[in-house]
C-alpha cells in the first residue's frame, strides 16, 4: 500500500493542478492579509473560504483522479496485490497531496506575517486541522462515488450534487425544520443535525473558538454543556474521525466486491 | 529658644482646638474602639493599632477620625454589624474588617452611615461579609480606595459590595469589589461620580443603578460579572470611558439599559460579552466612540428605544452587530466603523459609498427560534442574507448607516 500511496502521492505532486491548488491558497493567503492587517479577521474569513471550498476541491478532485487513473488502475489490478491496499493507497495519496497543499499554501504567508507571535496560533492550527479533515472526508466520498458509478458523467453529476447538499442545501432544510418545529424544545435536534453533516461539524468546531460569546446566549443546558466545556470539541472531533473512517471502510468493502 | 516658642505655639493651638489622640491597643489604657469613642470628644482622632479586636456593633456617634495603623483587624464574629456611624464629619481610615452577620431583616454591614453627612471612608479591607459599606440618607461623602472581597454563592442570601440609598453627591473612586452580589448599588442616589473602581466576578451586576439620577461613572472596569452594569429607571446618567469585559452567559451582557432617559455612553469598551448593550425602554441616549469588539451581539434593541444617536463607534468583529425584534426604526445610525462593511469607496474620502445595513436577517431568525444559532455563518445564511441586504422584507428598512466610515474611527 505505501509503494502505491508513495506513487500516487509523487505522481500528483509532479501534475499540475496540485500546484494550482497551492498557488490559490498561497495568493488567498497574501491578500488577505494584505488587505486586512488583522490576524483575526483573516482567520474568520479564511473559515468561510475553507469550509465551502476545500470540500468542493476534494470531491471534484478525487473523482477526477479516479477517472484519470482508472487504466492504471485495472494495470494494477492484474497484479498479486491487495485490492483494499490498491485503493487505499491512492486515496492516501491523493487526499495527502490536497491537505499538503493546504497547509503549505496557507501556512506560508500567515508564518511569515507573524503568525508565531500572535495570539491567533490556536485559531489557525484549528482552521488547518478541520481543513485537513474536510479534505479527508470529502475525497473519501468522491471514491466511494466513483467506485460506484462507471459512468464518468454521472459520477461528477452525483459529486457536485453531494457538496451542493451538504454545503447549502442541508443548512437550508435544517433551519426550516428548526423554524417548523420551534415549539418543541430543539436543542439536542440541532446538535444531532450538526454532527451529521461534516462541513457543519467543521463549522461548529470553529465558532466554538470564534463566537463562543454567542453561542452561549441561548438558554438551554445540553447546548452549554456542549459548548461551555471542552465537551462540544472532544466530540466534534470524535464525530470528524468517525465520518472519515465510515467511508473509508466503504472504500475498501466495495472495491473488493466490484467487477472490473 | 525658637523650638520651644513653636512647641508652646502648636501646644496651644492643639488645646484650643480641642483634638486629641486617643490610641487603641491590645496593652494600651484603652483597649476596645467602643471605649475610646465613648472617651472621645468631638474631633479628635482614635489611632487604632496593630491586632485584632472582637467587637460588633460599634456606634460613632460624634465627630472623629478613627484611623487604623498596620490594618488592626476588626471582627465582628458574625453577630451583627460591626461599625455604624451616625455622626456628620467621620473618617474611617485602614481597617480591616471581617465576619460581618447576616440578617435578612436588618442588612447587616461592615459599615454603615445612617443620616450623615461629609464621611471619608478609606483604605478598608473588607472580607466575609454580608453588606460591606452601606450609605444610607447619606450625602456628600467620599468612598475611596477600599477593597472589598466577599464568598457570595447565590444571589438571594447575599449582600452588596458598596450600597447607596437615597444618599446624594458621594465619591466613590479607586475600590475594587469582587464576590458580592451587587458590586456597587446605587437605589434613590443623585449626583453622584462613580470613578476608577474595578467590579468583578460578582453575582448579578458590577454596578447596579436604580431610581438614581445625573450620576455619572467613568474610567471603572467591570468584568466576568452576571451582568456589568444595569442601569434601570434612572435619567441623565453619564457613562465614560468604561470597560466592560467577558460578561458570559444567558442572561449576561456588558451593559443593561431599562428604562433609561437622556444618557450619555462615550468612550467605552465592550469586549467579548454575550450582549454588549441591551436596551428596553431607553430613549434619547447618545452612544459615542464607543468599541464594542468581539460580542455576541454588539447591541440589542429590544422594544420602546426611540431617537437614540449612534454616532462614530466602531464595531469590531461581533457575530451580530445590531439586533432588532421590530419592523419599527426611530434610531440613527450614523459614520460608524463596520467591520463587516462589504462596500466601496471611489471617491476616497473615507465614507463608503454604499450604506450599511447592520441587522441580518439571521438576527431576526435566531430571535425568533434561538436554537438557529447553530448555523452561524452557514453558506446557506450568508445568502438569504444577502438576499435580505438587497430588499429588505423582515429588518426595519430604514435602519441603516449611511455614512459608514472605511477605516476604523480613532479618537
Amino acid at each position: 500500500m505505501l509503494k502505491i500511496l508513495k506513487y500516487s502521492f509523487f505522481d500528483l505532486m509532479r501534475s499540475r493542478w496540485s500546484y494550482v491548488y497551492f498557488g490559490f491558497y498561497l495568493l488567498l493567503g497574501v491578500v488577505l492579509l494584505f488587505l486586512n492587517n488583522d490576524l483575526s479577521k483573516a482567520v474568520i474569513t479564511l473559515m468561510n473560504v475553507i469550509i465551502v471550498l476545500v470540500p468542493l476541491i476534494g470531491t471534484i478532485f478525487g473523482v477526477m483522479y479516479y477517472y484519470n487513473s482508472k487504466e492504471f488502475t485495472e494495470l494494477l489490478l492484474a497484479q498479486p496485490l491487495k485490492r483494499s491496499s490498491i485503493f487505499l493507497g491512492q486515496y492516501l495519496g491523493v487526499a495527502l497531496s490536497l491537505s499538503m497543499s493546504l497547509i503549505l499554501g496557507l501556512g506560508i504567508p500567515f508564518v511569515f506575517y507573524g503568525l508565531f507571535k500572535s495570539n491567533a496560533i490556536w485559531d489557525f492550527s484549528l482552521l488547518l486541522i478541520t481543513g485537513t479533515f474536510l479534505t479527508l472526508i470529502f475525497t473519501a466520498l468522491a471514491f466511494n462515488i466513483a467506485l460506484s458509478n462507471e459512468n464518468k458523467i454521472k459520477g461528477f453529476g452525483y459529486a457536485i450534487l453531494l457538496w451542493l447538499f451538504l454545503a447549502i442545501i442541508y443548512d437550508g432544510i435544517f433551519l426550516m425544520t428548526l423554524i417548523f418545529f420551534e415549539d418543541y424544545p430543539l436543542d439536542k435536534l440541532s446538535l444531532v443535525g450538526t454532527m451529521l453533516n461534516p462541513i457543519d461539524l467543521s463549522r461548529t468546531l470553529i465558532l466554538l473558538k470564534l463566537d463562543i460569546s454567542a453561542l452561549l446566549g441561548y438558554t438551554g443546558a445540553i447546548f452549554k454543556q456542549f459548548f461551555g466545556t471542552s465537551f462540544g470539541l472532544v466530540v466534534s472531533f470524535v464525530m470528524l474521525v468517525i465520518w472519515v473512517v465510515l467511508p473509508v471502510l466503504r472504500i475498501m468493502f466495495k472495491s473488493k466486491r466490484k467487477d472490473f | 529658644m525658637k523650638l520651644k516658642l513653636l512647641f508652646t505655639a502648636i501646644m496651644f493651638m492643639v488645646t484650643s482646638l480641642g483634638a486629641q489622640t486617643i490610641n487603641v491597643c491590645n496593652s494600651c489604657d484603652v483597649t476596645s474602639l467602643t471605649r475610646a469613642i465613648s472617651l472621645a470628644k468631638p474631633f479628635d482622632t482614635v489611632i487604632v493599632k496593630k491586632g485584632t479586636y472582637k467587637e460588633h456593633n460599634i456606634v460613632i456617634d460624634k465627630p472623629l477620625t478613627l484611623v487604623g495603623k498596620n490594618y488592626p483587624v476588626i471582627d465582628g464574629e458574625l453577630k451583627g454589624e460591626v461599625i455604624t456611624i451616625i455622626s456628620d464629619s467621620v473618617t474611617v481610615d485602614g481597617l480591616f474588617i471581617i465576619n460581618v452577620g447576616t440578617s435578612y431583616t436588618e442588612d447587616y454591614a461592615a459599615i454603615r452611615v445612617k443620616k450623615s453627612k461629609h464621611f471619608t471612608i478609606q483604605n478598608l479591607v473588607l472580607e466575609k461579609l454580608f453588606f460591606g459599606i452601606y450609605l444610607e440618607k447619606s450625602s456628600y461623602g467620599k468612598v475611596y480606595h477600599n477593597k472589598i472581597i466577599g464568598d457570595a454563592v447565590e444571589e438571594y442570601n447575599s449582600g452588596n459590595g458598596i450600597q447607596l440609598w437615597y444618599s446624594h453627591y458621594v465619591d466613590i473612586e479607586h475600590n475594587f469589589v469582587e464576590h458580592v452580589r451587587d458590586g456597587i448599588y446605587l437605589e434613590f442616589s443623585d449626583n453622584c461620580v462613580i470613578k476608577n473602581n474595578v467590579s468583578a466576578e460578582n453575582l448579578r451586576y458590577g454596578l447596579h443603578f436604580m431610581f438614581s439620577n445625573d450620576d455619572i461613572y467613568q474610567d471603572n472596569t467591570f468584568e466576568n460579572n452576571g451582568a456589568g452594569v444595569a442601569v434601570m429607571f434612572s435619567k441623565k446618567i453619564k457613562m465614560l470611558n468604561n470597560q466592560f469585559r467577558e460578561n458570559w452567559g444567558t442572561a449576561s451582557y456588558g451593559l443593561l439599559l431599562k428604562e433609561i432617559n437622556d444618557a450619555e455612553i462615550i468612550g467605552n469598551t465592550f469586549e467579548e460579552n454575550t450582549i454588549g448593550i441591551n436596551l428596553e425602554g431607553s430613549n434619547r441616549i447618545t452612544y459615542k466612540n464607543n468599541n464594542f469588539t468581539n460580542n455576541g451581539w454588539a447591541i440589542k434593541v429590544r422594544g420602546a428605544c426611540y431617537t437614540n444617536h449612534f454616532v462614530e463607534n466602531n464595531f469590531l468583529y461581533n457575530s451580530f452587530d445590531i439586533s432588532y425584534n421590530s419592523k419599527v426604526n426611530d434610531n440613527i445610525f450614523d459614520k460608524n466603523y463596520w467591520s463587516n462593511y462589504t462596500g466601496y469607496d471611489l471617491d476616497k474620502d473615507g465614507i463608503g459609498d454604499v450604506p450599511y445595513r447592520p441587522v441580518k436577517l439571521f438576527s431576526y431568525i435566531v430571535n425568533r427560534t434561538p436554537e438557529t444559532i447553530i448555523l452561524l455563518r452557514s453558506l446557506f445564511i450568508d445568502i438569504i442574507d444577502f438576499s435580505e441586504k438587497v430588499s429588505p422584507v423582515f429588518t426595519p428598512d430604514n435602519l441603516m448607516d449611511n455614512n459608514p466610515q472605511t477605516k476604523r474611527i480613532t479618537w
